[in-house]
């Protein structure tokens, strides 16, 4: 399939409905409108259900239903509106019914502003919710992977009977890449556990109720389970020149982007950085980060907030090299040339010390 | 013990033995006398006597109702408290021809649910919602629910419910009767047997108005809840129907089965070989230029007020470096700002993987006013251009490291009958000016952009107009 100029918010619904997403009910908040505005406008037409609901509380539940029901089933949303769905997330999980839900940041806490941040990362990765459950979360860093991994985040919801999340910041939501779509569209039969109104599903139970502790405990171990498997298995990361690389930047989303130029601007003045994406934030890599570490000596990472992805670093590197942060937030994108001498600051206090 | 609607037979659609209860499979887990029970079995009876068990798809809530999932022989979905109707409306959308029977107390549908309950009605979605009025939470030991009577005694309304700190009870019925969504809306009471054989016909007509694809019905049943009223189960009922029915007139609140007519089938599943076509996705890769063996890195900011084809200028630079083969990118800034009336947006085009598309250090900015020269000449890379919509660049933001043209833009735009053509005439000058593009993606990239046939042509006479006014060669600086 040939290329075509797209916002990131526009590649989401495109990519859903080619992976056989047919439902989506969402609650307009900027800067996610495209993505409800394009729902709006191609789900009907491909045979699905689009509804404006009348809060994201009702949105999520009404994805409850959908995903009950069989269908491959999304929202979208951003932080005031997120918060809103926790409720419903943590019954999605409890319930073991697969979703997607994409949140494309803006500034908060509160009403805070329109403008991209990362500052979301808490309530997503580490869940609003209430209850031992966790969402498997996706972070484009492109318009092509919002497009790429918003069919991943569909077939990792069915795999593991689990809502999945596609993290991203405004920028990425907003900005217009080219972008190519798999040419073969999919539709996969609605799963047997599903309750669809036929002799078939009758005997069929969604419930996220377990009355006797023993029955409760039992499940949650499964829940446990699963998200073991997804740590081990659904692990996912893109690494820039890290083989050779002393001092690693470690980002996600467009920080990842401008990121790259940094490592570019630094090793041209001679000095061997490399850059780790995380593309799944839980799963988080872990093990490559410590894999690194066993090579670069000191860690930087950058997040458009005041550190949230950092806390991951540093669990996952317990304390095996210096972990520094660099962050922008309220809407500002740190640019490459702050980044840049943040680290050489830090670089030259490095050798200083060690002189 | 009073005569309950006595069923000489359990309905089909109850189960026979309770398995998902942890114990006594025989019996409910409701109290006795416990209006929840009475409800389960006139439900349970009109969906057997209709035939549409196995299309039957069951919400249960959270209240006392919470297990009704245990008895009924039909798909079941256990939702959060409050959001039945939201999911309701998800599984009836999915599965129009199923029959969505939506169960729900009054602490989950009047209180926390309400919003939930008032749009789905107010949308007129084709399912049924049982709601049981019993004037108290009963599951939570006895609080104060929106429907509690005033006066009545609760463990948050230890001195009775007062109407200057509480309210008043809350009318369901009416409420949602006085929007024009529902279809069928009616009150009956289960204070004694006679009523409870209209409270049987209401919820019939209620699942025969869903099944007739006619909208939104509900029934509310006045309810006893002995146990949390601390009356025994005949007082009880004797309650619902000397005291309830007093401040709860029964009786159908709305029914618009007349006027309504159900809507079409649903269409019929949409091959996926449509998709494309429908997406838009493009059929057809271009033919790929190569158009210069330069390594290429442009980056743009073009900066404007709102409505001055800011963004569009870029877009089009996006969309035709693509169909030139190169990488692009293109970030507009969005909110607040687009409403203060000031809009800028950063365009990529490179002839290697793009890393980031944020532009803070340009080497092209094209301003269409003041402000934005000001804003960014200063970001300009040394060498880079700069083009000016006006007469000549402030003495403050001259620059001698850039390759500046300043001109009125807008009024040659004017000369050619549309002011909105500025940006086309601007983004003549800079393709003059870098040779950053040759000219048929930029062709092809207005095609796709421009809908309107009148438009097209006057953008083209922009584009020309733009480059002679600009020559390649020539350049001033400020
Ligand atoms: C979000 C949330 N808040 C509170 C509760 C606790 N809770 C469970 S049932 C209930 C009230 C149910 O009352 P009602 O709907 O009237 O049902 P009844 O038990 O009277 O039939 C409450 C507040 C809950 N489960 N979830
Ligand atoms: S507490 Fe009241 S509503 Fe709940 S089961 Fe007992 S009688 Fe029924
Ligand atoms: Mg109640």
């Amino acid at each position: 399939m040939a290329k075509q100029l797209l916002k990131g918010n526009e590649a989401i619904v495109k990519g859903a409905i080619l992976a056989g997403c047919r439902a989506f009910y969402g609650y307009p908040i900027t800067p996610a409108n495209e993505i409800t505005e394009a729902a709006a406008w191609y789900l009907p037409q491909s045979g699905g259900v689009f509804l404006q609901a009348e809060s994201e509380v009702a949105a999520i539940n009404m994805v409850y239903g959908a995903a009950a029901s069989g269908q491959r089933v999304m929202t979208a949303s951003s932080g005031p509106g997120i918060s809103l769905m926790s409720e419903g997330i943590s019954y999605l999980a409890g319930a073991e019914l697969p979703c997607v839900i994409a949140d494309i940041m803006r500034g908060g806490p509160g009403l805070g502003n329109i403008a991209p941040e990362q500052s979301d990362y808490w309530q997503v990765v580490k869940n609003g919710g209430h209850g031992c459950y966790r969402t498997i979360v996706l972070a484009p860093a492109s318009v092509q992977e919002m497009a790429d991994l918003t069919r991943l985040a569909f077939e990792l919801a069915d795999q593991y009977r689990n809502p999945v999340f596609v993290l991203t910041d405004g920028v990425i939501g907003q900005m217009m890449e080219p972008v190519e779509f798999p040419d073969a569209p999919v539709l996969p039969p609605p799963p047997e556990w599903s309750v669809r109104g036929d002799a078939a599903t009758r005997k069929n139970l969604v419930s996220s109720i377990f009355l006797q502790p023993d029955e409760l405990e039992e499940h949650i171990r499964h829940l446990e389970f699963k998200y073991k498997l997804a740590e081990r298995n659904e692990v996912r990361f893109e690494r820039y020149r890290t083989d050779d690389a002393d001092y690693i930047l470690v980002g996600y989303g467009i920080v990842a982007r401008i990121l790259k130029h940094v490592v570019e601007d630094l090793r041209a003045r001679g000095i061997a950085v490399g850059l780790l994406r995380p593309i799944t934030l839980y799963p988080f890599p872990d093990e490559e980060l410590r894999r690194l570490a066993k090579r670069a000596h000191h860690f930087f990472v950058s997040e458009m907030s005041t550190g949230q992805m950092v806390d991951d670093v540093r669990l996952a590197l317990a304390g095996r090299a210096p972990v520094e942060f660099y962050g922008r937030c309220g809407g500002n994108l740190p640019t490459a040339e702050e980044i840049a001498s943040f680290v050489l600051r830090r670089i030259r206090e490095e050798v200083t010390l060690h002189a | 013990m009073p005569n309950y609607a006595i069923l000489h037979e359990k309905p089909e659609c109850l189960y026979e033995d309770y398995e998902r209860k942890s114990e006594l499979h025989r019996q409910t887990h409701y109290c006795p006398g416990c209006g929840h029970g009475i409800v389960h079995k006139l439900l349970a009876e009109a969906i057997t006597e209709l035939g549409i068990q196995d299309r039957t798809i069951l919400i249960s809530p959270v209240g006392c109702s919470v297990f009704a999932y245990y008895y009924f022989d039909v798909g079941n979905v256990q939702v959060a408290h409050g959001r039945a109707a939201a999911v309701a409306t998800a599984v009836k959308r999915a599965h129009p021809h199923s029959i969505v029977i939506s169960y729900q107390g009054d602490g989950d549908l009047a209180a926390i649910g309400s919003a939930e309950i008032l749009h789905c009605a107010n949308r007129g979605e084709n399912i049924t919602t049982i709601f049981v009025n019993n004037a108290i939470y009963g599951m939570t030991g006895g609080q104060m629910a929106p429907t509690t009577l005033l006066g009545q005694k609760t463990t948050t309304s230890p001195t009775g419910r007062d109407f200057h700190h509480d309210g008043a009870p809350m009318k369901v019925g009416e409420m949602l009767s006085a929007l024009d969504g529902p279809t069928y809306i009616e009150r009956v009471s289960l204070g004694n047997v006679k009523q409870i054989m209209l409270a049987r016909k209401a919820i019939r007509k209620a699942l025969e108005t869903q099944i007739a694809g006619l909208g939104f019905s509900l029934v509310e049943f006045l309810s006893p809840c002995p146990t949390i009223w601390k009356l025994d189960p005949v007082d009880a009922q004797k309650h619902v129907h000397d005291v309830m029915e007093k401040h709860y007139p029964l009786g159908v609140k709305c029914d618009r089965i007349a006027e309504r007519t159900a809507p079409p089938e649903p269409a019929p599943m949409t091959p996926l070989t449509d998709l494309p076509r429908i997406l838009r996705l493009p059929s057809t890769e271009p033919a790929p230029l190569h158009f210069s063996e330069e390594p290429l890195d442009w980056r743009i900011r073009v900066a404007g007020f709102g409505g001055q084809g800011v963004l569009l200028l870029g877009q089009l630079l996006a969309e035709a470096g693509m169909d030139a083969g190169l990488h692009v990118s293109w970030l507009p800034s969005y909110g607040p700002e687009m409403r203060s009336g000031t809009s800028n947006c950063h365009v990529r085009l490179c002839s290697s993987e793009i890393d980031s598309p944020v532009v803070s250090r340009p080497n092209a900015l094209l301003a269409l006013n003041e402000p934005s020269l000001r804003k960014f000449i200063a970001t300009v890379e040394p060498g880079g251009v700069v083009i000016y919509n006006g007469d000549s660049i402030p003495a403050d933001c001259s620059r001698h490291d850039l390759r500046i043209v300043a001109q009125p833009f807008a009024e040659i735009a004017d000369s050619l009958g549309s002011a909105k053509a500025l940006n086309i005439v601007m983004l003549g000058a800079f393709l003059s000016l870098s040779h950053a593009l040759p000219d048929s993606p930029i062709e092809s990239a207005l095609k796709r952009l421009v809908k309107s046939e009148r438009w097209l042509e006057l953008d083209r006479r922009a584009l020309a107009v733009g480059r002679e006014r600009v020559p390649a060669e020539e350049f001033v600086h400020a």
